[in-house]
């Protein structure tokens, strides 16, 4: 446990020296300060708007929301990427490796080590991102989205699927081939993702299944969608297509997938890395 | 259990697909001795290297070191090692790195904050302690490197090429460093292709070629015992040539020079005894001995590419 600990606390030490965190954290701000800038200036119409038409303005203000929201979720995914694509293949590649490997530590707490490090650095990250939306938004407006917890923890189970897959990448890919690999694959599951919400509104099963398929291959859309779904007001959810929201049913069994997904990633990876020749 | 042997291998063997990177290595390695392991660029010296250190998982055989199974977490604790071309994440400062290295082997802060400074000292670098690896020479990561292996006191260290980017004043460190090793009597593994620092430093030797160790032998026994003459003598005979054979190999003979190798010096009076009494004249009997590096062409031959 000691020498998991040792691995993850070089990691941070990694993102701080490296000014990745600082980076971060200072263009996060510059993102919040812009939407609480742009919301600041529209409060007027939208507390105005609440009065006399407090559906609408109810559903323009969830999108405005869920618009950040979903730019913060693209964020995290980036970043979460950017951190951990060169990890293990870097050092491989360089040789920095060796001297660590060589060590009394096994090769699951080396992989474990950078996974506690990157998943404290994303629950971080996305705990700013997601907070300073949600903060801003009710400051300014009084306004919260439904289930903001539980969406957010959806939004961070996606941040993990992102980083498990960098992790296991980096296992046999190199730091390149890596980040094409991971991002390629959220592609798949994107574009699988609005195959299945137009599959479910043209009632197109065969659509919803290829949807599902790439689901299956990545589920980092479809647990967005989940959390889309969760945090709009219910009005919004039964025909609201769009990348910020969804009209999809969320599915527990998704979610198990998920976990599973994540272990068997994780547990992949560690293989991998254990039977590797360095 | 203690076992004398610091490193005893059986047959181990690395493919990588169909290419064959190390077929047959069989060693045994004496507790406190210093080690060198010869052979060309290619040969499969660092791969060898990693087989022993659980860095490569072998093919085939089978290994011990410090009378521990390889790749035993136990063990590495003793085991120091310095890879070919250390590299490190280079946003540290050489305290830093010094400092994460000791506490993976289980060192306390105490310890490494007793230990590092010592280290840097001996490997000259206690002046740039504070400064980034990132501005570091070559030479200096090398040096940096060999403190790393050294952390903790090790009884078996492995050095993969230790004096690759060094400079004289560099190289004569390492061979400094090497000597209190021994003082202390840890063993030390040598990979190397230069041949001067090996015949420096090391009481045995090994020697690998494509994979295979084609002869061990003791320094001594190498250096000393196998000797090149050169005799100019005139009026030799054919038969009196042929007799030289009982004290030697590789009779050349051209005009009034002849060149043999002997197996032990003290054969030299018997040979002069026999040129003269055959009736020719000797002008000249030179004792040469063989360098490291004749030998080294002799056993390995020229295969491999050179740097």
């Amino acid at each position: 446990m000691n020498r998991i600990a040792l691995i993850a606390r070089l990691t941070f030490h990694e993102a701080r020296r490296r000014k990745i965190m600082w980076a971060a954290v200072l263009l996060g701000l510059a993102f919040l300060a812009i939407y609480a800038l742009g919301l600041y200036f529209l409060r007027g119409e939208i507390l105005e708007g609440m009065e006399q038409y407090p559906q609408g303005a109810l559903t323009g203000l969830n999108m405005l929301v869920m618009m950040a929201l979903y730019a913060v979720n693209f964020l995290i995914i980036v970043m979460t990427v950017l951190t951990s694509v060169d990890t293990i293949a870097g050092e491989v590649a360089s040789g920095a490796i060796h001297a660590i490997a060589a060590k009394p530590i096994r090769r699951a707490e080396i992989l474990l080590g950078k996974w506690l490090g990157f998943a404290v650095m994303l629950v971080l990250y996305a705990a700013l991102m997601i907070g300073g939306v949600v903060l801003a938004t009710r400051l300014l407006t009084n306004y919260t989205p439904p289930n903001i917890l539980r969406g957010s923890l959806l939004m961070i189970l996606e941040g993990f699927i992102v980083l498990h897959l960098s992790l296991l990448g980096g296992t046999f890919l190199s730091t390149l081939a890596n980040g094409v690999f991971v991002l390629g694959l959220f592609g798949v599951a994107f574009i699988g993702g609005w195959m299945e919400q137009f599959g479910a509104m043209m009632h197109n099963e065969t659509v919803v299944n290829i949807g599902i398929l790439s689901s299956l291959i990545m589920p980092s859309e479809a647990i967005w969608r989940w959390a889309a779904y969760l945090m709009q007001p219910p009005i919004l959810r039964t025909f609201n297509v769009s990348p910020f929201g969804s009209n999809a049913q969320p599915s527990l069994a998704m979610v198990v997938y998920t976990l599973a997904y994540l272990a068997a990633a994780l547990a992949f990876a560690i293989r991998n890395f254990s039977r590797k020749d360095l | 259990m203690t076992t004398s042997l610091a490193i005893e291998t059986h047959s181990l063997r690395k493919e990588y697909g169909p290419k064959v990177a190390v077929a047959d290595l069989s060693l045994s390695v004496q507790r406190g001795e210093i080690f060198g392991f010869l052979g060309p660029n290619g040969a499969g010296k660092t791969t060898a290297v990693k087989m022993l250190l659980g860095l490569i998982a072998p093919t085939a055989g089978a290994g011990r070191i410090l009378g521990r199974p390889l790749a035993d977490m136990e063990v590495r604790r003793k085991v120091g090692f310095l890879p070919e071309h250390f590299r490190f994440y280079d946003w540290l400062t050489a305290r830093e790195l010094l400092h994460y290295h000791g506490r993976l082997l289980g060192m306390t802060d105490a310890a490494c904050r007793a230990q590092i400074p010592e280290l840097l000292n001996m490997v000259g670098l206690l002046r740039h302690a504070d400064q980034r690896i990132k501005t570091f020479s070559k030479g200096m990561l090398q040096r940096v490197g060999l403190a790393q292996a050294l952390l903790n006191d090790p009884e078996l260290v492995f050095l993969d090429e230790p004096t690759s980017g060094l400079d004289p004043i560099g190289r004569r460190m390492v061979r400094d460093v090497i000597h209190h090793l021994r003082e202390r009597a840890c063993t030390v593994f040598l990979n190397s292709h230069l041949l001067s620092e090996v015949e420096i430093t090391c009481d045995r030797v090994a020697f690998i070629r494509e994979g295979v160790v084609v002869r061990t032998a003791s320094l001594r026994q190498l250096v000393q015992g196998e000797t090149a003459v050169r005799i100019r003598a005139a009026g030799v005979t054919p038969e009196t040539l042929d007799g030289l054979h009982r004290w030697g190999r590789e009779i050349r003979a051209d005009g009034e020079h002849i060149h043999m190798v002997v197996d032990e010096e003290d054969s030299l009076p018997a040979i002069a005894n026999w040129i003269v009494a055959s009736g020719a004249r000797l002008y000249a009997l030179t004792p040469e001995r063989i360098s490291l590096e004749d030998l080294f062409m002799q056993i390995v031959g020229t295969s491999g590419e050179t740097e």
